[in-house]
């Protein structure tokens, strides 16, 4: 079974969001990259699978330019067998579905993992339009995922609930808790991820069909009002009367 | 050229959150000087469909094939596609559901569409481009996008604009045969588990919500935030070690790794405020914080705060809610 990992390179979850000057980019100045957090659930489930069937090879792939590979790296030291970065800033999600979708049909891959949404650019886009370019199902977002020779059984998340699906490979899936305890890299995984091989490839495809004319911050709060314990009943008269929320 | 908007039925009733979409694609189709039809998808009923006229639709696609109740990704693609073909809809509305979303980013590659997500305002259509504001950075942003695409899907972020209601106004239900075929349903469920709601009332959808952290103790407390949701008719939250724990579902965990909401009540009780969690929550529309550390950096998030003991406040609150219904 060949596994292909998506992961993005996004802000640490404790990043406080701030844009430059112009509020056209994103300031990364000080700001600490990490793999984004749900990616993470798909490479260690694709390790776990990969390990249980005792066969098989995983691949993470990014699209991103030459600062992401620390993050690719650190994939490899978690336990992926080799790596791709397709040499591109990725415009928009249609633009790196593109290029996942490239790689994929190329390396003919049977399992393409993600994970349930980026957390800067939040698409919930990326699984979808991969499925849809390769003509092929897309699981999302997958809070289980077992296999059975060429069979995932995996459970959906849906509102209120979940749905037991089961497609045949290849399938694009994107994960999310509590699909696994997600692996952080060992000694003996940072001395390998070393030699481990990383190929850098060219962008394909059309252009981005999205761009962003502007970022913004949400607006300031005016200040807590503070009601006193004991008048605890207080705070539910003025929901009422004065934020009328209830 | 029309505007399409999908529709999301349970239970014959349409989805609080495809109300706020028909009443979204109906304002762009009277920006746009043309008229919103909407499709319908799930258990639909179509005394109900006819009634999305209040929200200012003219028209309702209806498919009767049974196998389109639940959920599948294929199908629900094809069918839509197939109305934004017919209708000849130059933008399709949807909700950024499971559902919505799904289909959304598959009809974006099919239709070759510009898709945004997590949209949270009506678009601007001046200058010639169309601009719409999303959600981003995990609700500690926002980003105006344009979508260059002749054709345009937009996914709205639930709770975030209003569903207007005209009374006693129709749309014209019709139905419509998108001949499926065996082959499209390939990826139905197998089964559909639907979780017990505690007071029936769902997180995504919810006006009302009221969380509970690590300040709560343990399960066996959890009463005291159901009781004021019972009492409040608002859902139930918590924060992340809850869930990690399993004190509480994974479903209900909020923040940057669970689910982003953004309900008109926040109630947060013995939640410290940590930033991954505020971004799940801060576009709540009023945030309530009730913790016994007067530094708590959730206040600073806060419209209303209450510096005291969950144990003590949570009884006082559920007792002056039941003394004004
Ligand atoms: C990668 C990553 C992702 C994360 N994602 C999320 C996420 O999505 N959602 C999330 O919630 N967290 C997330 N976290 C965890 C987050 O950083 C915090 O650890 C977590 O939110 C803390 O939960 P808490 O506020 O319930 O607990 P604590 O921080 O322990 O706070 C408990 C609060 O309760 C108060 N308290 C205690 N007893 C009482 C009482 N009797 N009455 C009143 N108040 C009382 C205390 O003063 C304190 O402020 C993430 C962390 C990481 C590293
Ligand atoms: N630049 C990227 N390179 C590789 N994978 C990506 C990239 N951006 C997004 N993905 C994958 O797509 C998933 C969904 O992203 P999104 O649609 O942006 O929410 C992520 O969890 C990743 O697995």
């Amino acid at each position: 079974m060949k596994f292909l990992v998506c992961i993005s390179n996004v802000p640490d979850t404790t990043t406080k969001i701030a844009f430059t000057p112009d509020n056209k980019e994103f300031n990364k100045a000080g700001v600490q990259f990490v793999i984004n957090p749900w990616d993470e659930y798909a490479l260690t489930r694709a390790i776990e699978l990969k390990e249980a069937a005792g066969s098989g090879t995983v691949t993470v792939l990014n699209v991103g330019e030459a600062d992401t590979e620390p993050n690719i790296r650190k994939a490899l030291a978690i336990g992926a067998d080799d790596a791709i970065r397709v040499n591109a800033a990725p415009q928009d999600a249609y633009f790196v579905a593109e290029q996942i979708a490239a790689v994929a049909k190329e390396g003919a891959y049977d399992v393409i993992l993600m994970g349930k949404e980026s957390i800067d650019y939040n698409g919930f886009q990326v699984h979808g339009m991969v499925g849809e370019m390769l003509g092929i199902p897309t699981v999302a977002p997958a809070m289980k995922l077992d296999m059975s020779g060429n069979t995932a059984t995996l459970e959906r998340e849906i509102e209120g609930g979940k749905e037991i699906v089961t497609v045949n490979t290849p399938f694009v899936a994107s994960c999310q808790q509590p699909m696994c305890e997600p692996r952080i890299p060992n000694m003996r995984g940072i001395m390998t991820a070393r030699t481990k091989p990383l190929k850098v490839v060219p962008a394909v495809g059309e252009p981005a069909r999205t761009t962003v004319a502007e970022y913004a911050l949400p607006p300031k709060k005016q200040g807590v009002k503070l009601i006193d314990a004991e008048n605890a009943g207080e705070l539910i008269k003025l929901l009422r009367n004065e934020a009328k929320v209830i | 050229m029309s505007v399409l908007v999908v529709v999301e039925c349970a239970d014959g009733e349409v989805k609080k959150s495809s109300l706020e979409v028909a009443s979204y694609g109906a304002q762009v189709a009277a920006q746009l000087g043309t008229t919103a039809t909407a499709i319908a998808v799930g258990e639909a009923n179509e005394a109900n469909l006819a009634k999305l006229g209040e929200q200012g639709i003219t028209k309702v696609l209806f498919d009767a094939e049974p196998r389109l109740k639940d959920f599948v990704n294929n199908a629900y693609t094809k069918l839509i596609a197939t109305a934004a073909e017919q209708e000849q809809a130059k933008i399709i509305v949807l909700a950024n559901s499971n559902i919505g979303a799904a289909v959304g980013s598959r009809l974006s590659v099919r239709l070759k569409a510009s898709l945004a997500t997590n949209v949270v305002e009506l678009p601007k259509t001046d200058g010639g481009q169309f601009t719409v504001k999303r959600g981003a950075f995990s609700g500690k942003a926002f980003s105006e996008v344009v979508l260059s695409g002749d054709r345009k899907i937009i996914a709205v972020k639930k709770n975030s604009t209003e569903a207007k209601h005209d009374a006693g106004k129709t749309a014209e239900v019709t139905g419509f045969a998108a001949q499926l075929s065996d082959a499209d349903f390939a990826d139905a469920p197998t089964q559909v588990v639907m979780q017990d709601q505690a007071g029936g009332v769902l997180l995504p959808e919810a006006e009302l919500v009221v969380s509970g952290g690590r300040g709560m103790k343990g399960p066996e407390n959890w009463h005291l935030i159901e009781d004021l949701d019972k009492a409040l008719g608002a859902a139930t939250a918590c924060s992340k070690p809850e869930s990690d724990v399993d004190w509480r579902p994974h479903h209900e965990h909020v923040g940057q790794t669970g689910i982003t909401i953004s309900p008109n009540l926040y109630i947060a009780c013995g939640i410290s405020g940590a930033i991954q969690h505020l971004a799940g929550v801060n576009s709540s529309k009023v945030i309530v914080v009730i913790n016994k550390d007067p530094e708590a950096p959730f206040f600073k998030a806060a419209d209303y705060g209450i510096v005291g003991d969950v144990f003590d406040v949570l009884p006082k609150l559920t007792a002056a809610v039941k003394a004004l219904n």
